[in-house]
């Protein structure tokens, strides 16, 4: 049995950049599932009261904490955009190499900046005086 | 000539024994979780995120109860129906992956009762 023929894998086609938008997704979607957990804790310390609150929101301040903050929020911030990339797809339209790449990019573009603004906009939130993770 | 039997034919369901309804719901979960997600981080950055009192205010108000509840139930569901698809693709042992997406059912179920159960005790006095 371990000597059937294998069909071709990835290995077998040259590098596109769109590759590893698609793995992107994955790694991303997995992070966010983390993240959701995350969110659920946040609303539970919320839940429990005023003490448990402060608690989880000084956690939330550490610097190891707004480091992951930030990779929390870039995943979810590209998998909501390449998301609708693969929703458009599912329709049938831009699945030609080239629109594929121009959305990729277009992609990545949004994503950046979005992630950019909900940090900027996220540490007014939190009441960082200093914006950015460390 | 077909070798599909009359019944699987019926049923339209491919090899995997099931039809298309894991790929469909994570589809409609997807398109639900747009506007759901994007709701929340708006709502989120535009609220004074260190006080207590301001965001059990928030939160306590039913319409944003109701959004939070529906934001947790359909982020379980596209996130759990998401790790699936990882863990079928990746893990190759057979008890390995059973008990992969056993615990991924249970981490997933456990989350959502719980991020609802958080919303409702804020909201129901």
């Amino acid at each position: 049995m371990d000597q059937r023929p294998l069909s071709p894998h990835l290995g077998v086609y040259k590098f596109a950049y769109t590759m590893s938008l698609s793995i992107l997704h994955r790694i991303t979607g997995c992070a966010a599932a983390v993240g959701f957990l995350l969110f659920v804790w946040w609303l539970m310390a919320l839940a429990t009261g005023p003490d448990s609150y402060a608690r989880a929101m000084q956690c939330l301040s550490s610097p190891l904490a707004k480091l992951l903050l930030v990779g929390f929020t870039f995943s979810f911030v590209y998998h909501f955009c390449n998301g609708i990339r693969h929703l458009v797809w599912d329709t049938g339209r831009g699945l030609e190499r080239a629109q594929a790449r121009r959305s990729g990019a277009v992609v990545i573009i949004a994503a950046l900046l979005l992630t950019a603004l909900v940090i900027w906009l996220g540490c007014q939130a939190m009441g960082f005086s200093q914006p950015g993770p460390v | 000539m077909s070798l599909r039997t009359p019944l699987s034919k019926v049923l339209g369901r491919g090899s995997a024994g099931e039809g298309s309804g894991h790929w469909w719901m994570q589809r409609v979960t997807a398109v639900a979780l747009l506007p759901l997600t994007a709701w929340f981080v708006i709502s989120l950055l535009r609220l004074p995120l260190q006080s207590y009192d301001e965001m059990r205010g928030w939160l306590g108000q039913p319409w944003v109860a109701v959004l939070c509840t529906l934001l947790v139930f359909t982020l379980a569901w596209h996130s759990k129906l998401g790790v699936e698809v990882v863990i079928e693709d990746y893990v190759h042992g057979k008890g390995a992956k059973a008990g992969l997406m056993l615990l991924n059912i249970f981490v997933h179920v456990s989350a959502a009762v719980a991020g609802i159960f958080a919303i409702l005790r804020m909201t129901v006095v």
